[in-house]
């Protein structure tokens, strides 16, 4: 286990490197530069901007720089705000991005887990046909119109929640669905047919031959064998959410990464997206590191080799 | 032991007839077919697929109306027997950019799916048939592809390939198909190789081997054909998520630029007004999402009509 856990963690580490090589030199094929914005400059402002941030040197050099600083934690200034780092601008819309994250995820599991379990133990009746029906709208709408729709009834049509901003809790409700919706719907489809699976198994007969209640042997015995495919599904896309979406944060105005990330590649800001980028990487190979750690201690059945 | 004539009897041609094999024998192909034809959904699917195909075709060139004309007068309007989807904020008839949008949007989606489907079959066969470190290396590669967030590379490759000073006259759509191929054809390749290893070790191909056919022959020949339902598969499955990328991209800025039209970025100019013409917004995002619904639809029942252990 121990042995298992340390090789992952050492090719986790040479794949962020390759990844933050492969970024730092895509970047410099981007065309435009971060000063060649909107903004008229003279040739020698350019030029004293470039060489305050170090990008009159051959590229390579920028290159180990950047790495050097890297090692410290230290993410660089951003080229576009002036006085601003990048960790500065993670360590502020960060936490704004993975609250809406952690929100929505908690929905998509609960809900989605009770959807999968009430059409399983419906097979082919009507509760059956309804949570697929609705886990079937979710994988097809794209969350974009679903945004828009929860916005144009619940805050244009019928003023009960506001449409932009995060000021109080009922704020979280609409972005939440937006965001979780599809994995709700997936959730739901991969809990009913694992679920169908394991109920089939001796083990549940037994279970209930025991006398054990029907709630017990779902929730206790059942449910706990069927959650393997969710958590191989959820834990990467944890790892998306909490670093932010583009389209929903974009729609209700929210400050979090993704709107910023989308700026700062408009704006060529070199070292944000650099910084951004690292960071989505890293969670999400931390976060597969950690679904293949849970296997283990959900299902003791799957022994790790080493 | 004497052997008499009389425990022996003649066999009328009739009881001939009984052991002989009436029925055609079906090919892999041909059984598929047969069961996806019971499955009403998955035919549902694929009906529809063709019949938005067909009228991304020739739709455009049937109707009076152009995507890119402006008429001010009629800017606007709600759907009419002139205008069946109404029109947009510059009257342009609606339905017309829609069909448009449909080419776009669908040749994306196809050229990008068959992109991955070419790199992907022969990186994972290459992978999986030569095994041994040639195979971990490819596969260490498609590991860091797979890690990153797929979605940040193709924005990255978007602002790289789609030079805003030259504005290309496809409006972005090979940069689109382009920044779409290199990013996702990892999943076409890890199916590939897992399935040509599990092949590459059965008795057929061990023949083939005896007989001297060469490597190349034993790949093309043997290994693709025989793994072809899971990456039939695959290939539907990919069409929709290829539609929702390109919908993102256009809805984030970095898609198709104006006056071309794809369904994404026909729901993104529709956002504007939305709260006064929902109608706008409606209609092409009820275009992606049929169309993602019959592709999932036609991939199920593919799924279920391909893998020989679901036969009865």
């Amino acid at each position: 286990m121990l042995s298992f856990i340390t090789k992952r963690i050492f090719s986790t580490v040479i794949t962020i490197f390759v990844v933050i090589t492969i970024t730092f030199f895509l970047m410099r094929l981007m065309p435009g530069g971060p000063f060649s914005g909107e903004k008229k400059q003279t040739a020698q402002t350019i030029e004293n901007l470039n060489k305050k941030y170090g990008l009159d040197k051959p590229v390579f050099e920028q290159y180990t720089m950047y790495l050097t600083s890297l090692s410290h934690g230290d993410l660089g200034p951003s080229m576009q705000y002036e006085g601003r780092t990048v960790n500065e601008i993670i360590a502020y819309s960060l936490p704004v991005s993975a609250k809406i994250g952690v929100v929505s995820m908690l929905f998509a599991m609960i809900v989605g887990v009770y959807m999968g379990v009430v059409a399983a133990l419906n097979q082919g009746r009507w509760p059956d046909k309804l949570c697929m029906f609705i886990s079937t709208i979710g994988i097809t709408v794209p969350s974009f119109v679903i945004a828009t729709l929860l916005i144009y009834v619940f805050a244009v049509k019928l003023h009960l929640l506001n449409a932009i901003g995060l000021d109080s809790p009922k704020d979280y409700i609409l972005p939440a669905i937006a965001l979780g919706g599809s994995a709700m719907a997936f959730v739901a489809r991969l809990g009913r047919s694992a679920l169908l699976d394991v109920v089939r198994q001796d083990y549940i007969r037994v279970a209930r031959a025991k006398g054990l209640s029907r709630n017990t042997v779902i929730y206790k015995h059942a449910l706990r064998n069927s959650l393997i495919p969710i958590v191989t599904y959820i834990g990467p896309l944890i790892a998306g959410v909490l670093t932010g979406s583009f389209v929903i944060e974009g729609l209700f105005g929210i400050p979090g990464m993704g709107r910023e990330f989308i700026q700062s590649i408009g704006n060529r800001d070199y070292t944000v997206i650099i910084g951004f980028v690292i960071l989505d990487a890293t969670f999400l190979i931390v976060a597969n590191l950690i679904v293949d750690i849970l296997y283990a201690v959900i299902d003791p059945r799957i022994k790790i080799e080493s | 032991m004497e052997i008499k004539s009389d425990s022996f009897e003649r066999i009328l041609k009739d009881e001939k007839k009984l052991n002989e094999i009436v029925r055609p024998s079906e090919t892999y192909l041909q059984d598929a077919w047969r069961r996806l034809k019971e499955n009403k959904l998955a035919m549902g699917g694929l009906a529809f697929v063709i019949f938005i195909t067909i009228a991304a075709i020739i739709g455009p060139m049937l109707s009076k109306y152009n995507y890119y004309s402006q008429n001010f007068r009629i800017a606007n309007q709600d759907p009419s027997s002139l205008h069946w989807f109404g029109t947009d904020k510059f009257g342009r008839d609606q339905f017309v950019r829609i069909l448009y949008g449909a080419r776009i949007s669908l040749t994306i989606a196809y050229v990008a799916s068959l992109l991955n489907l070419v790199i992907g079959i022969l990186y994972g066969s290459i992978a999986g048939y030569a095994g041994g470190n040639v195979d971990n290396i490819m596969m260490r590669i498609v590991d860091v592809i797979w890690s990153v967030p797929s979605m940040i590379y193709v924005i990255l490759l978007m602002v790289i390939l789609n030079k805003p000073d030259h504005p290309s006259a496809d409006g972005g759509m090979s940069s689109i198909i382009m920044a779409m191929a290199i990013s996702f054809w990892v999943v076409m390749a890890r199916i590939v190789r897992s399935q040509i290893m599990t092949l590459k070790e059965q008795e057929f191909v061990l023949a083939a081997k005896i007989s001297g056919a060469s490597s190349m022959r034993i790949i093309l020949k043997h290994l693709i054909p025989n793994s072809m339902g899971p990456i039939i598969v695959t290939m539907t499955m990919s069409v929709p998520g290829a539609i929702f990328t390109e919908a993102f991209l256009s809805f984030i800025g970095l898609g198709i630029s104006a006056p071309q039209a794809s369904w994404g970025s026909l729901a993104s100019d529709a956002l504007d007004g939305y709260q006064l013409y929902p109608l706008q917004l409606f209609f092409p995002a009820m275009a992606i999402c049929l169309t993602i619904l019959a592709f999932n639809f036609l991939g199920d029942g593919l799924r279920d009509a391909l893998d020989p252990k679901m036969r009865k």
